[in-house]
């Protein structure tokens, strides 16, 4: 990036921006602080969130007038290296739930000017987490199969059905739901999208206890609730392209490999020279083991270099890529990867399942390789992903499964 | 694509255009057909050294260009993408680097300006089994009154039979050392090798040669500056193979939109779409690496080392499974010589092998972050 005087008094804006606003106590502390679980920030975190949310700078590219910091990306970019370079990190992101990530941006672009007004600032605080009612437990992959249904009552939409997969649901403020608006139109073209508060009797949400321990997902379910009738995002019977397009915001946030690390700080080539010793030359010990080390390190790499190339070739230009399906694929295949060699590793000891008997990391890491198992199924599975690849990117015609 | 120049968009659509009309696949196979030994067309490797692209990476003190390795990456994607045959690897990259990197001004001056125009063909002696090995190089080359004398066998030289000056990796007193030989000099000879993607590599013999002081690339321990050669020959060697194994891709892509079978264009089938959509990806991943190494280059970052051999093994593996993919999803055609896929496929062995294959480059990679 060229550096131009507008640009570097922008830096020194950011610059002193932070030291001020940003407690110290908090510098680096973001990967350890931001867990999936986390709901409400206390003490220096919570003054660092107040703080983020009221410059608008946890979504730095968002217009000013809605709550957003109104940057150019290049700006977002200087943003960002001086945040680094503080130890600082944007805790609003994982507070919003889905709200900076995906409905937010969508709003932005589909939204009524009221809608834009009443939903952005909040989610510019994180004032409440956004939840998604996309998936039925008759509609994965095939999606627009779904059935949960809307009628219009007049001057409101009654909502009935079940959604499944809803992260965070049973601590969320709100929800967008895709709702089937006309039953009698092709699949795809009787889906419309409809914005939820969940403060109401007719919502219920059920956590789901998955493989690795946690809940982070939910059902829900819905028994006459209500929905507004100004809270549909887009026209009547638009739903799929809102909500196709909010997936692919989606498929953008989960183009990285972070957060796989399985709770050590430890490189995966210090922990394979830790569990199965060394050669003579400092080698990890097991030959076999290290050259599938190496190929994996090298395939982290080649995805991470991909992402960095990607950004370059943006320009600043924000647009959503046709790249982030093949990011996702990559990405998950990279994660899930090391997250296999990280247990194989540890042997025995990539067993345990609670502390008794287990290093914490090691019970972390279990964890984490069981979690992972999800990333290629969620945001569209691999497999869809690459329909879409198939026909959206290389022109395919389209395969008699419709992705 | 990295966010090119102005400057380099344009030498791309240059490049693009005169393989494509200049020296595309069939002037390659017209090539082979004729059993010319030296493995290129003489009047493509004149119009190459017009253009100035053997002078890309020469610096302009000694009649280049100076443009850098990115640049010069895609010139070599878009001449892969034809398998358009030249030295301009073997002289225009490694042997214009080997004299920009180790040569003094009196070697830089009588070589280099040479190699830029094209009317030069310098190239790296450095394999002496069947495996790239530059650290158990065992040419000897010994300290006479006047100068060096030069024995021991060389292969899988690079244009091996058209070089006018090679570039000796040899073992004196225990160090690596480099040297520069012309062709002509006496107790040296040369022998075809003929390979399967009818490209023109020797082999060499040295017995007795008898060399100046002056001819001597380098001083010290010769190590660090074959391996700096060396990487600036994969890094571009890696974007030849980008553009050999792109080109794979978007035939077979091409193929299936068209090719009916059942009623159907056969690229419907999910079986296949998933397959194109997994080349896809890591054709991607592939090129983020090939650019990195070019662009690491350019900017002389220290983590140059580890991403040339990340490009050529990523570059190699994918062009490994691109070329065999190639062949697969054409089916019986594939198989036909008739049809240019297998040359994209011997091509791509030949490129594989050349400075270090994919395990050899792992290796290497492991060994540099102590893995």
């Amino acid at each position: 990036m060229a550096a131009t005087p507008d640009l570097e008094a922008f830096r020194a804006e950011a610059r002193a921006w932070l030291d001020e606003s940003f407690p110290k106590s908090l510098a680096g502390k973001g990967a350890t602080l931001l867990r999936a679980e986390f709901i409400e920030p206390e003490g220096d975190l919570a003054i660092w969130a107040r703080n983020l949310g009221e410059k608008g700078w946890g979504t730095p590219t968002w217009p000013a007038e809605y709550g957003g910091g109104g940057l150019s990306q290049l700006e977002a970019q200087v943003l960002a290296q001086e945040m680094n370079r503080a130890g600082a990190f944007n805790p609003l992101t994982t507070m919003a739930g889905m709200g900076i990530t995906m409905v937010g941006p969508t709003i932005l672009e589909y939204g009524t000017e009221a809608q834009k007004r009443m939903h952005i600032p909040r989610i510019c605080k994180a004032e409440l987490f956004w939840a998604l009612g996309y998936s039925e437990p008759n509609a994965g992959s095939d999606l627009a199969s779904l059935q949960c249904r809307a009628v219009d009552a007049g001057d409101h939409w009654v909502v009935n059905g079940q959604k499944t997969w809803t992260s965070g649901a049973d601590r969320a403020g709100w929800i967008g739901v895709l709702v089937r608006t006309d039953p009698d139109a092709p699949k795809r073209d009787g889906i419309s999208f409809l914005m939820m508060d969940m403060d109401q009797r007719g919502i219920e949400t059920r956590p789901i206890q998955l493989i690795g321990g946690a809940s982070p997902f939910c059902e829900t379910f819905f028994n006459d609730a209500r929905a507004e009738k100004d809270q549909m995002l887009g026209e009547l019977n638009a739903g799929w392209t809102v909500g196709k397009r909010l997936l692919q915001h989606e498929r953008q946030s989960q183009t990285g490999t972070a957060g796989m690390g399985g709770g050590s700080k430890k490189s995966l080539v210090d922990r394979a020279k830790e569990y199965v010793g060394v050669d003579e030359r400092d080698r990890i010990a097991d030959p076999d083991l290290r050259s599938r080390v190496v190929a994996h390190m090298m395939d982290a790499k080649a995805h991470s270099l991909t992402l960095k190339r990607v950004v370059a070739e943006a320009k600043g230009n924000a647009k959503v890529s046709a790249a982030a399906s093949i990011l996702k694929n990559a990405a998950s295949k990279v994660a899930q990867a090391r997250a296999e060699l990280d247990i194989e590793l540890m042997g025995h000891s990539g067993l345990g399942w609670e502390p008794e008997g287990f290093e914490e990391r090691e019970v972390a890491a279990v964890r984490a390789w069981l979690t992972g198992k999800a990333m290629s199924i969620y945001g569209g599975s691999y497999e869809i992903q690459n329909n879409i690849i198939a026909k959206n990117i290389l022109g395919l015609p389209e395969n008699t499964q419709r992705g | 694509m990295a966010a090119l120049t102005e400057e380099q968009a344009l030498l791309q659509e240059q490049a693009k255009a005169w393989a494509r009309e200049e020296a595309p696949v069939a002037k390659f196979r017209e090539m082979r057909d004729s059993g010319n030994e030296f493995g290129f067309d003489k009047a493509t490797w004149e119009s190459i050294g017009e253009m100035g692209w053997a002078g890309i990476v020469v610096p302009e003190t000694h009649g280049g260009v100076d443009m850098g390795f990115l640049t010069f990456g895609v010139v070599l994607e878009e001449l892969g993408r034809q398998l358009t045959a030249s030295p301009l690897i073997a002289s225009g990259l490694v042997g214009a680097s080997a004299l920009a990197l180790g040569g003094d001004d009196a070697q830089k001056e009588a070589w280099l300006p040479h190699i830029a125009d094209g009317s030069v063909v310098a190239t790296l002696a450095v394999d002496e089994g069947p495996r790239h090995a530059p650290d158990q190089i065992s040419l000897s080359a010994q300290k006479t009154d006047a100068g060096w004398r030069l024995d021991g066998r060389k292969t899988h030289v690079l244009e091996g039979m058209a070089a006018d000056l090679y570039v000796v990796a040899a073992r004196a007193d225990g160090e690596l050392a480099l040297f520069l030989v012309e062709a002509d000099t006496k107790g040296l000879g040369r022998a075809r090798l003929n390979t399967l993607d009818s490209r023109g590599y020797a082999s060499l013999t040295l017995e007795g040669v008898e060399l100046g002081d002056a001819a001597r690339l380098g001083e010290g321990d010769g190590a660090p500056l074959l391996d700096a050669i060396l990487d600036r020959a994969r890094a571009g060697l890696a974007a030849e193979m980008l553009g050999t194994a792109c080109q794979s891709f978007d035939l077979t892509l091409d193929y299936l939109k068209n090719r009916v079978q059942f009623g159907q264009v056969i690229g419907s089938f999910q079986a296949l779409g998933h397959r194109a959509a997994e080349l896809f990806t890591e054709m991607e991943m592939a090129r983020s690496c090939v650019e990195a190494a070019l662009q690491a280059l350019d900017e002389g970052s220290d983590d140059v080392a580890r991403l040339c051999s990340l490009s050529k093994a990523k570059a190699g593996a994918f062009l490994h499974l691109m070329s065999n993919e190639l062949i697969q999803i054409h089916g019986g055609i594939g198989m036909t010589d008739e049809f240019d896929a297998g040359f994209y496929l011997k091509r791509a062995r030949a490129q594989e092998a050349t400075f270090g294959n994919q395990a050899f480059h792992r290796e290497r990679y492991a060994n540099l972050l102590g893995f």
